[in-house]
């Protein structure tokens, strides 16, 4: 045998193995292969590949299991008890950047699952060298890297912090200001992982100075970016007033504004969940955000998208409007009522509706002008049927009964209080003939309407216990008539006026 | 004496006459004595009713006196205390007059400010009208970073502006390069060139700079390739610049001895391909070999026993070879080296190395050229 010969078996072999792992890392990519490749034992084969002499075939077999463990958490856990992540961790300082960006995406695609497979991670040290690749000169492997450890701090408060003393915050305020926009964009998603579970962290986040690099970029035209440092923003925003204003210092008024109006939905979403973040905690705040005319754009991003993204829209417009009467004023102006009114009819799912239903709740609880404005885009209707309705859920119910009761308690609005004499509930009518007793001894007008309309024979037929609250209402609405009419109205009058004909003797001579 | 002698004379006539009379009068005795005592007993009766009517009217006299002092006491102590409420009423309701008016002036001046709130709620109306067009942005004087997004919304005018155009331009080459056969040739006038008219239609124009579209050629389906560089976006552009238009085929082929273009490009842009040599470490072999024996299970492929197929061996006995049958052991056949059997006396503790020698001509076979110019 010649020297050719012998080395033919051996690159033949090689070829094989280089074809073996790519074919699998092809199949990997589409998840109706995945059960196959499992039953067929791919996860034995793979692990001596990953140590195999030739590093592409390393490297493509570290892919192809990243992608493997990316497709379910069964796959994942098999990695972690095949004893693989030492080894990566391992490697992942020693070799080349394919190698580290492979590895990284492995430890991503493990950790995403779940709490105890990032854990797994971390407790095989992998963060540690994952700030080493944080520091790495390529932005593919930087990128890898940030993206692992957004998926590890993603699931709970420990992780995170675990992330935190691996000393990755501050390399990733570094990554953001990166020139590469995707690794920029990784990076504030991380960020924001870390700093949504808790204000401490939160205050890391915030003490490396991440808010002022995550504000200039919300005029960046690339969307993804948006999203990611919207929603950083929002998270470090959400846990406390200290913070909220210093998102606010930053300046992100009124340039948050305009990623309202953007194209990609979720920019929206995420714009306005952190627009709702800084609303929320103080009066001052929310009235900074109406100042700079935030309400009004708020109110035209719902209305120009749908489903889940109107949710934190709908749900800052109630926060504003709870602070004080002024504010609610200012969202009634900005025609936010007949904006949510249309949400509550449009949207299918209940916590929309509920969202809606609270928000309404907030607007017209104030004083009865408020009331009003909420009441003439014939809203009541619409919340007592949402009430009644045994479809809608146990919160969406709450929700629209408390709103109906803020409503009604203010409500001097009687036109479109009428339709309601004739279809509530006991527990609503109560508050619904409260208000006309309120209001009907001090308007002549309106007690001339309410007998024409049939509001006074309604109410000689509402049956209350005697002695209750509705039975006091009913009275003193009685006593603003003159008791002709009240009897006229009461029922079972027809029948006394004929047995007094009946018993009537006309004087004959 | 004779007194005393008429007396004698006398006594038993008067002890008689005394004891006559006493039984006379003690008929009556009991009668008197008891209408005596009647007499006596209704006397002082009266008396004493009398005496204690006194007493009545005496302590009735004083308690009259002492109850009217006293009543006319408590009297003026509530009329002290009623003097006293109206007074404070009244000025109570004095102070609730001041208070009302302050009250309803301070908040009027400083909280609830009618005209106030109507001007903010005019003042943020326009501010929302304002935002909700990003126009009228000038106008609005509240915006501190107004340059900056004026700027974005410029910005944002003049990009949608600018993709409008390239589109319209790029649907309009389209045409043109669609309609390339209406253009008129020497000898006929295309329908665009109007030999009546004195210039030809611009559209004549962008004819004739267009090129025709060539034959839809059926796609070749592209080998799906696993590279490192295509799974992270970052990376993607990092690869060779490949044209994509093929160079034309009418061009006359350069005088001299030149390549064809095609083969020129094809070479240029050769995707790096390594030798065997350049790819792999020299000792990978021996280092992969070496991480394999220390680490035991990366020799347990698989830990379930391979069968065959079919039944036909099934009812078999597996005879294991004479070398794993023996019961002192497998020998070290095959394993060990001749170089092995006496480690005293080799010069140095390290193993010899083997170096596999690279064949260049396996590596660039069919990409060199020989001198006389032919792919060898």
């Amino acid at each position: 045998m010649s020297q050719r010969q012998v080395l033919q078996v051996f690159e033949q072999y090689q070829k094989a193995r280089t074809q073996f792992v790519q074919t699998v890392a092809e199949l990997a990519t589409r998840p109706q292969n995945i059960e196959t490749l499992q039953n067929a034992g791919v996860m034995s084969l793979l692990r001596p590949l990953l140590l195999d002499v030739v590093p592409t075939i390393q490297q493509t077999a570290v892919l192809a299991l990243g992608r493997l463990a990316n497709y379910n958490d069964d796959l994942a856990e098999a990695v972690v008890k095949g004893g693989i992540l030492p080894q990566l961790v391992y490697s992942l300082v020693e070799q080349n950047r394919f190698y580290k960006k492979a590895a990284a995406f492995v430890l991503r695609a493990v950790g995403k699952h779940s709490p105890q497979l990032a854990q797994a991670i971390v407790d095989c040290g992998a963060l540690d060298t994952l700030v080493v690749c944080l520091e790495d000169f390529d932005p593919g492997v930087r990128e890898a890297a940030a993206w692992a450890f957004s998926y590890i701090a993603r699931h709970n408060a420990e992780l995170s912090q675990a992330v935190v003393d691996a000393g990755a915050v501050p390399l990733l305020v570094l990554c953001i200001q990166e020139p590469e926009i995707a690794l920029k964009g990784i990076a504030a998603s991380a960020l924001s992982d870390i700093a949504k579970h808790s204000p401490e962290l939160a205050q890391t986040v915030v003490d490396v100075g991440a808010i002022a690099h995550l504000a200039q970029m919300i005029l960046n035209p690339d969307a993804k970016l948006k999203r990611q440092v919207l929603s950083a923003l929002s998270q470090i925003a959400k846990h406390s007033v200290n913070m909220a204003e210093m998102v606010v210092e930053a300046e992100i008024f009124p340039v948050v504004l305009t990623c309202l109006k953007d194209k990609d939905d979720y920019v929206k979403k995420n714009a306005s969940t952190l627009i709702r973040e800084i609303a929320k905690h103080t009066p001052e705040l929310s009235q900074l955000i109406v100042n700079a005319g935030g309400v009004a754009a708020v109110i035209d991003c719902i209305a120009s998208c749908k489903g889940n993204i109107r949710l934190p829209g709908i749900m800052m417009l109630g926060y504003v409007a709870a602070h004080s009467e002024n504010l609610a004023m200012a969202v009634i102006i900005s025609k936010g009522v007949p904006m949510l009114s249309v949400c509550l009819s449009e949207e299918p799912e209940d916590h929309i509706k509920a969202a809606a239903t609270w928000a309404l709740g907030q607007i017209g609880r104030h004083t009865p002008e408020h009331a009003r404005a909420v009441v003439v885009t014939n809203t009541l209707p619409v919340l007592l049927s949402l009430y009644m309705s045994t479809e809608s859920s146990e919160d969406l119910q709450i929700k629209s009964k408390k709103a109906l009761k803020n409503i009604l308690q203010q409500c001097t609005y009687l036109p479109a209080l009428e339709p309601l004499l004739y279809d509530a509930p006991p527990n609503i009518l109560k508050h619904v003939v409260g208000q006309f007793s309120k209001v009907l001894p001090h308007d002549c007008k309106a007690r001339r309407l309410f007998v024409t309309s049939g509001g006074l024979k309604k109410i000689q037929e509402i049956k209350a216990e005697p002695g209750s609250l509705l039975q006091e209402y009913i009275n003193s609405i009685n006593s603003c008539y003159p008791e002709e009419i009240v009897r006229y109205y009461s029922p079972g009058y027809s029948d006394t006026l004929l047995q007094r004909v009946d018993s009537y003797q006309p004087l004959t001579h | 004496m004779a007194t005393l002698a008429r007396l004698q004379a006398r006594s038993t006539s008067m002890g008689q006459q005394y004891y006559y009379r006493n039984s006379v009068v003690d008929v009556f005795r009991k009668k008197e004595n008891d209408a005596a005592v009647k007499i006596q007993s209704w006397f002082r009766g009266c008396q004493v009713r009398a005496y204690i009517r006194h007493l009545h009217t005496v302590a009735t006299t004083i308690q009259k006196w002492w109850r009217g002092y006293l009543g006319r006491q408590r009297y003026q102590l509530i009329v002290k205390l009623a003097y006293y409420t109206m007074k404070m009423n009244l000025y109570n309701a004095m102070a609730v007059r001041i208070q009302r008016r302050w009250r309803g002036y301070k908040i009027r001046k400083y909280c609830f400010n009618y005209y106030y709130l109507k001007e903010y709620l005019k003042a943020v109306s326009e501010t929302n009208d304002a935002v909700r067009d990003f126009r009228i942005m000038n106008s609005c004087t509240l915006f501190r970073c107004r340059e900056a997004l004026e700027e974005f919304a410029e910005m944002k005018d003049r990009e949608e502006k600018k993709a409008d155009l390239e589109r319209e331009e790029k649907k309009r080459d389209y045409q043109a390069r669609k309609t390339h056969y209406l253009l008129s040739t020497k000898q006929i006038p295309g329908i665009y060139n109007s030999p009546f008219r004195k210039d030809p239609d611009p559209w004549e124009l962008r004819l004739q700079k267009a090129k025709p579209l060539t034959h839809r050629r059926p796609k070749v389906k592209q080998t799906h390739s696993v590279s490192l560089s295509d799974w992270l976006a970052c990376t993607s552009a990092r690869s060779f610049p490949r044209s994509e238009i093929l160079p034309p085929i009418d061009r006359k082929p350069c005088q001299g001895p030149f390549r064809p273009v095609a083969e020129v490009l094809e070479q240029r842009y050769r995707p790096l391909e390594p030798t065997l040599r350049v790819a792999d470490p020299l000792d990978g072999l021996k280092e992969a070999r070496r991480e394999v024996q220390r680490q035991e299970w990366a020799r347990n492929v698989n830990d379930n026993m391979f069968l065959p197929f079919s039944s036909y061996h099934k009812n078999k006995k597996y005879i294991p070879t004479l070398h794993l049958s023996s019961k002192y052991g497998s020998d070290s056949y095959g394993r060990q080296h001749f170089r092995d059997e006496n480690p005293k006396r080799w010069i140095c503790d390290k193993d010899f190395q083997t170096v596999l020698p690279s064949f260049d001509l396996f590596s660039k076979y069919g990409k060199l050229y020989s001198k006389a110019g032919q792919i060898v």
